[in-house]
């Protein structure tokens, strides 16, 4: 095309308007797009939850649901607490330091990952890709677990295993700890989920 | 713009109603380009009922799709309930579920016999990269269609094959989390993951994957079709233009391809009937326990057509992060050193390749799973600019290529193996070999291509008369 034929009087308004009709496009696209993000419902629910956890016996584990998630409780015997020193070498964040703050309340970053060592509370979603592992107490050699387990959580999706205290080991597919949600004791046998401050 | 034509007042009455029909809308014109002149090469093999059974499939779930529409209820509390009223209560609701159900690992298995096809004969060579790149778009989408279906049930596999994948989203860096959120509609799946999921499963990918296909046809018959010999029949023509290795798609390839069907129908009928479930492959046994947001089963897997990209994805682990930063090292190095290319673009490919590896330390191992996982497909998309053999066929290719294709293959199936099995010690070395050897094959074909004595290609193509 010569230049004598463009008018570019017109080529100008034409680009001008087309980018406004780009501009009006994205700006329709805005409300539909945020038709995707949570409701308010689904915003609003996410009550905290209190368990009364006096009928758990030292070995067991009970599961409540709070925002969706499954929250465990678990009472580890003395064996249990004692594995937890002996795995360490081969834990990918013992001292529970990678995103502290979305993981692990100030008040569990300890070895125990808890408030009481006995109980240990937390999110039973792996930090992989979101499979609730499944409990592997039992020590010793069994299938998909290094000879020498010392009891702990196995995910069945990828494989990712962590101990008592829901520390991940090394060279796993999941690079963090399990969550620990916020928590708090009411008395000896009720315990709070999602709460950790006094109203 | 065609000319009015008029037709003779005495011509027959079905003569007059095309020519009034002809004269407002291209029917007779459609027809031949698309039927009764689309020359096809005389030489196909079964291979090729494929192309044409990937429709016959597509147009059986649509319909039994509709069906089953009638009488699911997308909703969290009642979605699996209504599943089993479909499989018990609806007159033959079960065998509409069963087709629907079948037709999504049957249409996987025809899809993967068709891309087999063009990856042996060079389908997807110039001029048909086009033809090649829609049909990968179809799969991509075909993907989503399958994974967004299988949310429907509730049952424990599909609300956990979904968290996975969602979840997958969540392990890009900085907007990961808030786009896994935007994609489930809530902080874990529920109801309002599954009703988009059903939106987009009945409506938006459908129409997205009958656009695709309307595209990919189009563009074959504008190019015309490979045949195993990947010669192209347009070169050698008759007086009146035809191609002398080309026969009319109709009456010849639709008689022909009815032959296809029939077999087809044959397998298909006899899945339904007799083994729906295909022994827990085609419908996963954990998925007639509804969903349960507290327990995940202690076997996961994702249905077989999954599984060979599954297992890529739990082959990156932090000791395979090493494996493959050594290939990328090494590829850099090659690369500046061999390479035909100007010293500024050896520089960038150094700079490159040290920011990548740079990342790959900084980031999780998670976060290159999804990666490899996403290129894994991605990285078909890119064949026809890979391939540089100077022949397009198997058939004339060295014959060490052949090998390479068939440890090819036998790789894919052992990776879908691995990914049906639990995670094991073994299992993850072997995976890791196959995801090494599966982008190897790809990334190193523009050098591998090229090498070895190719045969002669014949002028015509190869025909034995039946």
């Amino acid at each position: 095309m010569s230049e004598t034929t463009v008018d570019t009087g017109k080529r100008t308004w034409l680009i001008a308007s087309g980018c406004a009709g780009v501009a009006g496009g994205a700006a329709v696209a805005v409300p539909f797009i945020s038709t995707f993000s949570p409701s308010e419902r689904a915003k609003a629910a996410g009550a905290a939850v209190e368990v009364d956890i006096s009928s758990i016996k030292p070995g067991e584990k009970l599961t409540v649901e709070w925002r969706g998630k499954p929250v465990w409780i678990i009472r580890r015997t003395p064996e249990q607490l004692e594995a937890l020193k002996k795995v360490e070498a081969q834990l990918a964040d013992p001292q529970s330091q990678r995103n502290p703050d979305e993981l692990t309340p100030a008040y569990a970053r300890n070895q125990m990952r808890s408030i009481k060592p006995e109980f240990f509370v937390g999110v039973g979603i792996c930090s992989h890709l979101g499979c609730s592992p499944s409990d592997k107490f039992q020590m010793g050699p069994q299938p998909s677990l290094p000879d020498d387990w010392q009891g702990g959580f196995l995910c069945p999706c990828h494989g990712s295993t962590f101990d008592m205290a829901g520390r991940v080991y090394k060279n796993k597919p999941a690079p963090d700890n399990l969550e620990v949600p916020p928590h708090m004791y009411l008395s000896d046998s009720r315990l709070l989920i999602g709460e950790d401050k006094k109203a | 713009m065609a000319e009015f034509k008029e037709i003779s007042p005495n011509a027959p009455m079905a003569e007059k109603a095309l020519n009034w029909v002809d004269n407002r809308f291209p029917l007779s014109k459609l027809y031949k380009e698309h039927l009764s002149e689309y020359y096809a090469p005389k030489n196909f093999n079964f291979l090729y009922f494929f192309g044409v059974l990937s429709l016959l499939v597509l147009v059986i779930q649509i319909v039994t799709g509709i069906f089953l529409v009638m009488h699911y209820k997308p909703d969290a509390a009642t979605a699996f309930a209504s599943v089993e009223y479909i499989m018990r209560d609806v007159p033959w609701g079960w065998l509409i579920r069963y087709m629907h159900s079948t037709g999504a690992s049957a249409f996987f298995v025809v899809v993967y016999m068709h891309m087999f096809r063009g990856l042996i004969y060079g389908s997807y060579r110039k001029p048909r990269e086009l033809v090649w790149l829609f049909g990968c778009a179809i799969f991509l989408a075909l993907m989503g269609e399958a994974f967004m279906g299988y949310l429907l049930p509730w049952g424990q596999m599909s609300y956990w094959g979904a968290q996975v994948i969602v979840n997958l989203f969540s392990a890009i860096p900085f907007i990961g989390p808030d786009l896994a959120l935007l994609i489930r509609g809530d902080y874990v799946v529920g109801d309002a993951t599954l009703n988009r999921f059903f939106a987009f499963h009945v409506i938006a990918v459908p129409l997205v994957l009958l656009g695709l296909v309307v595209a990919h046809i189009i563009a074959l018959h504008e190019v015309g079709s490979n045949n195993p010999d990947g010669i192209e029949i347009k070169a050698h023509k008759d007086t009146s233009g035809k191609p002398l290795d080309g026969i009319p798609f109709h009456p010849y390839y639709t008689v022909h391809d009815i032959m296809g069907v029939t077999g087809f129908l044959l397998v298909f009928s006899a899945i339904i009937f007799f083994a729906p479930e295909f022994g827990g492959y085609f419908l996963e046994y954990n998925n007639f326990i509804p969903a349960d947001p507290l327990k995940t089963p202690l076997h996961i897997a994702p249905v077989w057509y999954f599984t060979p990209y599954y297992s890529m994805l739990r082959a990156i682990t932090t000791e395979m992060m090493y494996a493959l930063i050594v290939c990328v090292i090494a590829a850099a190095y090659l690369g500046a050193t061999r390479a035909a290319i100007s010293s500024t673009l050896k520089a960038a490919v150094i700079g490159g390749a040290l920011v990548l590896v740079g990342l790959m330390l900084a980031i999780d191992a998670k976060f290159w799973g999804v990666v490899v996982m996403g290129g894994s497909v991605i990285i078909l998309f890119f064949l026809p600019w890979l391939d540089h053999c100077a022949v397009k066929s198997i058939r004339y290719r060295p014959d060490w290529h052949v090998w390479l294709y068939v440890v090819f293959v036998l790789n894919f199936f052992v990776l879908g193996y691995l990914g049906v099995k639990p995670p094991s010690l073994m299992g993850e070395r072997v995976s890791q070999i196959g995801t090494l050897y599966y982008f190897g094959f790809f990334l190193l074909m523009p050098w591998w291509s090229r090498l070895g004595e190719t045969k002669p290609v014949p002028a015509r193509v190869h025909f034995v008369a039946h």
